[in-house]
C-alpha cells in the first residue's frame, strides 16, 4: 500500500472490473460450499478461516452467545450463596463453581469471536435485553438446597445437551465445549452431594431439599427447549451437525439419568406420571407447563427484571475501570513507540 | 455414598484447587495440636484471610470485566484456603472444627482487623485493601516460613506464593488506575485515602503474638511495618498517586474493639448455620 493518502474522489467504477470481481467471488463461494458440504458430510470439523453460508454462522453466533450469557447470568443465584454458604468447604467450592462459570463465559465469548462477533457487541445484546439466556436462571434460589439442585438439575441438563455439542461441527465450539463438560460434570455431582447430604439430614434440612427439587424439576426438563414439532431451528441444525439429537430425545435421556438418582438420594420427583414404560424401554414423564416456559422466555419470569438489572449494574460500575484500563494500555504502547524513535 | 447413579465424572466433588501443597481436610486429621497460645495466634491470622475472603466473593459476578471476575474469585478462594488452615489448626487446641470457630463464635471473639473488614465500596477502594492486605501478609508469610511451628511454617510456605500473585494483581491495577483516565486516578486515590486509616492495626504487636515472636513461632507486626509502608509507598508513588498521609485510626487493637461491619459479615455469614445448629451440611 503507498504510504501516501490517496486523493478522495469519486472513481467511476470500471464495468467490466465489477463483473470480473463478482465472478471470481461467485466461484469462491461455489468452491467453499462445496468444500463446506463435504466436512459436513465426512463428520469434520469446520474451522474459523473456512468458507461458512451466513446461515450457519448466524446460528452458531446465536447459539454460541446464548450459551455465554447462560454461564454469566447462571452465575446470580449461585453466587447469591456464597457468603451464606453454611460451611467453609462449601463455601469454597461454591466460589470455585461460580467462578467455573465466568471462565466458561469466557471460552464460550472468545469462539463467539472467531465467528467475527466481538464480545463488546455480544455483551450489548445481552445489556440490552435483546439476547436470550436460559430461561431457567430468571428462578430465584431461595435456599442452600437450591444451590444443589441447581447442581443436580440445571447442570446435569446442561451436559446431557452438552456432551453432544463436543461433537458440534464448528471447531472452536466443540473444543471450548470439551474443557466446558468437564467442569460441568464436577458441578453436577456437587449439586447432587449437597441434596444427597441435606436428604440424609435432619428433618428440615430433608424438606428443605425435597421443596428445592419441586420447584426445579420442571424448569430443568424445560431447559431443552420445546418439543420436537413445536422447534423450528433442530432441523437445520442437526443437518450442520451443529445439534447431534433433538430436543425430546435429550429430554428423555436425562429424565432417564435422574430417575434413579432422585431415588438414590431419597428424594421424589414431583410428576405423577412418571413411571417405566418396559416397552420403550424409557422413562414417560407427564406435560411440561409450556405456557409457563414461554412466558418466561418472553421475560415474566420471577426474576428476569433482576437478573439483568444485576448485570447491567455490573457493567455500569465497571465502566469506569475499563476505560481507565483501555486509556493505560494506550498511553504504555504510545511510550514504548517513542523510546523506539528515540532509540532509532 | 453410591456411585453407581450414572455421572459421567466421579472425581470428588470436593475439589478446590489445582496442586494444594496441604488442605484442611488434612490438617484436621493430623496428630498434632495447637497450643493454647498458637491457637490464639492462628485466629489472628485466620479471621484477617477469612473476613477479606467473605468480602471479595462478593464482587463475583459484579466485577468490571469477566477476567476480574475470575480474578477476584481466585484471591477470595485463596484466603478462604489460608483462614481454613488456620482455623482448622487453631481448632485443634480445643477439639474444635474450622466451622465451629468460623460459625459459632460472637462478634467480640473475632480477631480480624478493621481493614479486612472494611466495605468493597468502588472497585479502587478494593484494590486499595488489596494492595494493602496482600503487602502485609507478603512480608508476612515470607518470615513465617522459618517457624519453629512446622504447621505454621507449612501454611506459610503455601500461602506465600499465592499472596505473591495477589500483590502483582493489586499492583498492576494500581498502575492502571492511577495512570488511566482523570477519573481513575482520582477514584484510585480516594480509595487510597479511605482504606490507609486501618493500616497501623495491621502492625500492632499484641498477645500471644509478642510473647510467641520471642520464642521463634510467630512474626512481630511491628517488624513488618517499616518494609511494608516502604515498598507500598514507593509503588503508589510510581502509579503518580500520592502516599496518604493519614495518622491511623484510634481505637482498634484486635482485642474486641472491632468495626461496625463486622456485625453484618458475621450476620450473613453464619445465618444459615445457626439456623440449623448441629447439623451436618
Amino acid at each position: 500500500m503507498s504510504a501516501q493518502k490517496p486523493h478522495l474522489q469519486a472513481v467511476e467504477p470500471d464495468a467490466a472490473q465489477v463483473t470480473e470481481d463478482a465472478r471470481v467471488a461467485a466461484d469462491q463461494a461455489r468452491v467453499g460450499w462445496e468444500r463446506f458440504q463435504e466436512i459436513i458430510a465426512d463428520d469434520k470439523r469446520i474451522e474459523p478461516r473456512d468458507w461458512m453460508p451466513d446461515d450457519y454462522r448466524k446460528t452458531l453466533v446465536r447459539q454460541v452467545s446464548q450459551h455465554a450469557h447462560s454461564e454469566i447470568i447462571g452465575m446470580q443465584p449461585e453466587g447469591n450463596w456464597i457468603s451464606r454458604a453454611p460451611s467453609l468447604k462449601r463455601k469454597s467450592v461454591l466460589m470455585a463453581k461460580v467462578q467455573d462459570e465466568a471462565g466458561h463465559g469466557l471460552y464460550l465469548y472468545s469462539a463467539a469471536e472467531t465467528l467475527g462477533t466481538s464480545r463488546d457487541e455480544t455483551y450489548e445484546q445481552l445489556y440490552t435485553g435483546k439476547a436470550k439466556y436460559s430461561s431457567i436462571f430468571n428462578y430465584p434460589a431461595r435456599t442452600w438446597a437450591d444451590v444443589g439442585a441447581v447442581g443436580w438439575l440445571v447442570d446435569g441438563a446442561a451436559i446431557t445437551n452438552q456432551v453432544p455439542l463436543c461433537r458440534a461441527s464448528y471447531g472452536p465450539y466443540g473444543r471450548a465445549m470439551v474443557r466446558v463438560c468437564k467442569e460441568e460434570s464436577f458441578h453436577q455431582r456437587q449439586g447432587w452431594e449437597i441434596l444427597y447430604t441435606l436428604s440424609h439430614g435432619t428433618q428440615a434440612q430433608k424438606q428443605m431439599a425435597q421443596d428445592a427439587v419441586d420447584r426445579f424439576y420442571g424448569p430443568a426438563l424445560q431447559m431443552f427447549g420445546p418439543p420436537d414439532a413445536e422447534s423450528p431451528n433442530s432441523q437445520q441444525s442437526m443437518a450442520w451437525n451443529i445439534k447431534r439429537f433433538s430436543n425430546d430425545v435429550l429430554r428423555q435421556r436425562f429424565v432417564d439419568m435422574i430417575v434413579p438418582q432422585a431415588e438414590a438420594l431419597g428424594l421424589t420427583l414431583p410428576d405423577p406420571d412418571l413411571k417405566w414404560n418396559e416397552e420403550r424401554g424409557h422413562y414417560d414423564y407427564g406435560e411440561l407447563d409450556w405456557d409457563e416456559f414461554f412466558s418466561v422466555v418472553k421475560g415474566d419470569g420471577p426474576l428476569n427484571h433482576q437478573r439483568l438489572a444485576h448485570y447491567r449494574a455490573a457493567r455500569d460500575n465497571g465502566a469506569w475501570v475499563r476505560e481507565a484500563a483501555a486509556a493505560y494500555a494506550d498511553k504504555q504502547a504510545a511510550a514504548q513507540q517513542d523510546a523506539a524513535l528515540l532509540s532509532a | 455414598m453410591s456411585d453407581t447413579v450414572g455421572f459421567t465424572s466421579q472425581d470428588s466433588a470436593t475439589r478446590i484447587s489445582m496442586g494444594n501443597a496441604i488442605t484442611a481436610e488434612e490438617l484436621a486429621s493430623r496428630e498434632d495440636r495447637a497450643s493454647e497460645e498458637v491457637a490464639r495466634y492462628a485466629l489472628i491470622l485466620g479471621d484477617d484471610s477469612l473476613m477479606l475472603a467473605q468480602r471479595l466473593g462478593h464482587w463475583i459476578s459484579r466485577a468490571p470485566e469477566l477476567e476480574e471476575d475470575v480474578a477476584l474469585a481466585n484471591i477470595a478462594l485463596d484466603l478462604l484456603g489460608h483462614a481454613r488452615f488456620l482455623l482448622t489448626y487453631a481448632g485443634s487446641a480445643w477439639d474444635k472444627t474450622e466451622d465451629d470457630l468460623a460459625y459459632f463464635r460472637d462478634e467480640e471473639e473475632f480477631r480480624s482487623a478493621r481493614l479486612v473488614e472494611h466495605e468493597n465500596g468502588d472497585f479502587g477502594q478494593t484494590i486499595a485493601r488489596q494492595l494493602i492486605f496482600s503487602f502485609y501478609a507478603y512480608a508476612l508469610y515470607s518470615r513465617l516460613l522459618a517457624s519453629t511451628d512446622e504447621t505454621l511454617s507449612a501454611i506459610a510456605d503455601k500461602a506465600l506464593k499465592e499472596v505473591d500473585y495477589h500483590r502483582d494483581h493489586a499492583a498492576q491495577w494500581l498502575m492502571r488506575l492511577g495512570g488511566g483516565t482523570e477519573e481513575s486516578h482520582r477514584r484510585m486515590q480516594t480509595g487510597l485515602d479511605t482504606v490507609w486509616t486501618y493500616i497501623e492495626e495491621l502492625f500492632i504487636d499484641v498477645e500471644p503474638t509478642t510473647q510467641l515472636a520471642e520464642a521463634g513461632v510467630a512474626v512481630l507486626p511491628s517488624a513488618l511495618r517499616d518494609e511494608v509502608l516502604t515498598q507500598l509507598s514507593t509503588i503508589i508513588e510510581e502509579a503518580g498517586l500520592r502516599v496518604p498521609q493519614a495518622k491511623g485510626a484510634f481505637g482498634a487493637d484486635r482485642s474486641g474493639r472491632y468495626s461496625e461491619h463486622r456485625g453484618f459479615i458475621l450476620a450473613e455469614m453464619q445465618v444459615l448455620a445457626r439456623e440449623h445448629p448441629g447439623a451436618t451440611w
